[in-house]
């Protein structure tokens, strides 16, 4: 279906939800904090927008609050929050080194292929002006996953972990108009908890290892343990039957 | 105000009540208190659904059938047991200086918010709430992984947070496209779509199998993380080796069940609108695969939590696998499995907790001569891994092999790779065992104070239903192996 049968409003969804997959390619790539969290700010901005265009293009009223939710949470709330946590830890200027960003970005790519082929088989179901952007959706999701197993610093992922999110958020909003009130209510509360103990946890995390970077944690892998019977034919230790 | 009320609200209340005087000599018998009072209310209220047969709250809220509200007891009776012993042990470990006031207010708030949350996700109809409640359970218990404040202590919660959050996002997900699927069949506009009974009575045939089938791997991938099941399991060992360890007896002993518990729910949905048996082979593979992986780690713990953190992961991998069987025998297995799993675990946690005390470290080759030190740990200890390596006196015996029955019924080649499975988890649990019990203990090891009341009640039971299974019990289960499973295993 070509863009330009569709009204005003429904090139304006998809218009805007483009943008927000573009968001996740740039967080994707975004090395530096300061820029990452901004940008960040920018997708749940525009996924706020997309909600209130599809709340008045669909006559959902209950959609308002599900946008405000998102403009809250994901704007306001967890940007300033991030923000300031970065100023109080003086890590505003750091920058993270990517291993592979040339690569990253193609699996990006590859996962939004993947996200259009999954939704082929589900959006035959929906009659609804927004199924272009199930694809988006899940591509947002997935993308916010692919950020998280790439980087090493935890603020980045936790803006991963906020940007999957995002993606299931707006996918309950453009497949069928949003979860129930209550269910949304409860996600959110969840989010909102989950953002106060990363904070928590950046606090503890710069005590323990003083950075956060997680790409050092080693302590508990199973990689790293020795096998018990060697180490107990390396060392007799006392009081040891055997 | 109804029994299921009372059952919610008092570790709700207790939760917020135990955040302003938790760090209190007295807060440990609040602690207690509230787990006598949310047991005994949940009892009566198994025993009224017994009775009656299930219950629907007027505002179609919650539900409670003979699935769940066995495990609300479950959760309750362990909750309380647990309770009883963290109260001398988390003394114990004030006195060591490990837990500040501050950290002991948190710890005793968050252990009955933590039973809030799963006795919420148990008893709710809606599957939406179902996934609030999971996430909360792991928000609840996140901070109190890493209680200790140690560097490992940090890294296990990050981990567990992390990816917990993930694998739980993923279950949102599916929810989503599980209120898709059915808002495009029920409409628009109404707010009762993703009530597990509307769901449920709607699911044969009209519900698209395309968009479930996807909404299952989604709900599979996210669920199985929480359950541990390989290869989402990473999580698991250090979260419940480096927390205190009453969290590691009820993460181990219930937060596993409730997070299954949700899958089998979702895999009644999806096997009755898709009329093949996919659910059933997926969860088979993964539990498969849990339980040999996890039986084949085990041999190379260092640390006796993680040990039986790995040990936990095996069970969990068993009992899926049963519910992925399917059919009556195998379901009824499960169920029983859950149960003696939850029991048998709780107790050997509260058992190696003193023992980690006694001997003041979780090495395992630095914990010696148990049974000479204080013979009831060592005895406690001894049995224990006795009833989980599935020995036959005890309950867990009576379930494997039922297990066994049946999937040598269905799959007959699979039998194989359970038995070489049991096998090589026997000999990974006894080749540590023996050395902790027996063995000669090390100059200068004193007794401490233990409650050993907790794990006697456990193995009790556990001995009891390797007996003989009270015919209540048993009926009981055979009313949720119906509901599960459509037909009666007797």
């Amino acid at each position: 279906m070509g863009i330009a049968s569709l009204d005003l409003y429904s090139q304006a969804i998809v218009l805007f939800a483009a943008l927000a997959l573009f968001t996740s390619f740039i967080m994707l790539a975004q090395a530096r904090m300061m820029p990452l969290i901004f940008t960040f700010a920018w997708q749940g901005l525009l996924l706020a927008v997309v909600t209130v265009l599809v709340a008045l293009v669909s006559n959902h009223p209950h959609l308002y609050i599900s946008a405000a939710l998102t403009f809250a949470l994901k704007v306001v709330v967890i940007p300033w929050l991030l923000y300031r946590l970065s100023v109080r830890l003086g890590m505003q200027y750091d920058a993270e080194a990517i291993a592979h960003p040339t690569l990253l970005l193609l699996g990006g790519v590859a996962l939004v292929i993947f996200s259009y082929h999954v939704a082929q088989s589900i959006v035959h179901l929906s009659g609804l002006a927004t199924r272009n952007t199930i694809a988006v959706s899940i591509a947002i999701e997935l993308l916010g996953m692919l950020l998280m197993c790439a980087r090493k610093s935890a603020v980045a992922q936790v803006i991963g972990f906020m940007s999957m999110e995002s993606g299931i958020f707006f996918a309950a909003v453009v497949s069928t108009y949003g979860m129930p009130l209550i269910v949304e209510l409860g996600v959110a509360f969840d989010i909102l908890v989950a953002s106060i103990l990363f904070g928590v946890f950046f606090f503890h995390l710069r005590d323990s290892f003083g950075s956060l970077d997680v790409g050092q944690f080693n302590r508990l892998s199973e990689a790293n343990q020795s096998m018990p019977l060697r180490e107990a034919a390396g060392e007799p230790s006392a009081g040891d039957p055997a | 105000m109804t029994l299921l009320e009372v059952t919610l609200l008092v570790p709700l209340l207790g939760g917020v009540l135990l955040a302003i005087v938790g760090h209190r000599p007295v807060a440990g018998w609040i602690n207690v208190a509230v787990g006598v009072v949310t047991f005994g209310a949940a009892l009566a209220m198994a025993l009224e659904v017994f009775a009656d047969g299930p219950q629907l709250s007027p505002s179609r809220m919650f539900y409670i059938d003979a699935f769940n509200v066995y495990l609300v007891v479950l959760t309750a009776f362990v909750g309380l047991t647990t309770s009883i012993f963290s109260r001398p042990y988390m003394r114990h470990e004030v006195e060591r200086g490990r837990v500040t006031d501050r950290r002991l207010r948190l710890y005793h708030s968050m252990y009955q918010c933590f039973l809030f949350s799963m006795l919420l996700a148990l008893s709710t109809n809606n599957l939406g709430v179902l996934w609030v409640a999971m996430e909360l359970a792991t928000l609840t218990t996140v901070l109190l992984v890493s209680l200790y404040r140690t560097p490992e202590a940090i890294e296990a919660a990050w981990k567990y947070f992390i990816l917990c959050g993930v694998g739980i996002a993923q279950a949102l997900f599916g929810t989503v496209l599980i209120y898709f699927a059915a808002e495009s069949k029920l409409g628009a506009g109404r707010d009762d779509t993703l009530l597990w009974t509307v769901l449920h009575d709607m699911a044969g045939g009209s519900l698209d199998p395309a968009v479930i089938t996807l909404a299952f791997v989604f709900l599979l991938v996210g669920y199985g993380t929480k359950v541990g099941l390989v290869p989402l399991h990473n999580w698991l060992p250090d979260a419940h080796s480096e927390g205190p360890t009453p969290m590691s007896a009820v993460l181990s002993g219930l937060l596993l069940n409730v997070a299954l518990y949700a899958l089998v729910r979702v895999k009644m949905l999806v096997d009755a609108s898709l009329h093949t048996n996919l659910a059933g082979q997926l969860m088979m593979g993964f539990g498969l695969l849990s339980f040999t992986v996890a039986g084949l780690f085990l041999h190379r713990q260092h640390d006796v939590k993680r040990m039986f953190s790995y040990s936990s992961i095996e069970h969990m991998g068993l009992i899926t696998f049963g519910f992925g069987v399917g059919g009556p025998l195998a379901t009824f297995g499960a169920l029983l499995h859950m149960t003696v799993h939850s029991l048998t675990k709780s107790a050997i946690f509260v058992t190696v907790g003193h023992a980690c005390q006694l001997a003041g470290t979780q090495r395992i080759d630095q914990i010696r001569g148990l049974i000479r030190t204080q013979p009831a740990i060592g005895w406690g200890l001894l049995l224990g891994t006795v009833a989980i390596a599935g020995f036959p006196p005890f309950g867990v015996f009576i379930s494997e092999f039922l297990l066994l029955m049946a999937t040598m019924k269905s799959w007959p080649w699979l039998t194989i790779p359970l038995l070489a499975g049991f096998g090589v988890a026997f000999a990974g649990l006894f080749r540590h065992m023996q050395r902790m019990v027996f063995g000669e203990p090390p100059p200068g090891q004193k007794p401490v104070e233990a409650n050993m009341l907790p794990v006697v009640v456990h193995l009790a039971l556990v001995l009891w239903l390797g007996l003989a299974i009270p015919g209540f019990l048993s009926r009981w289960f055979e009313q949720a192996t119906i509901l599960i499973s459509g037909a009666s295993p007797l």
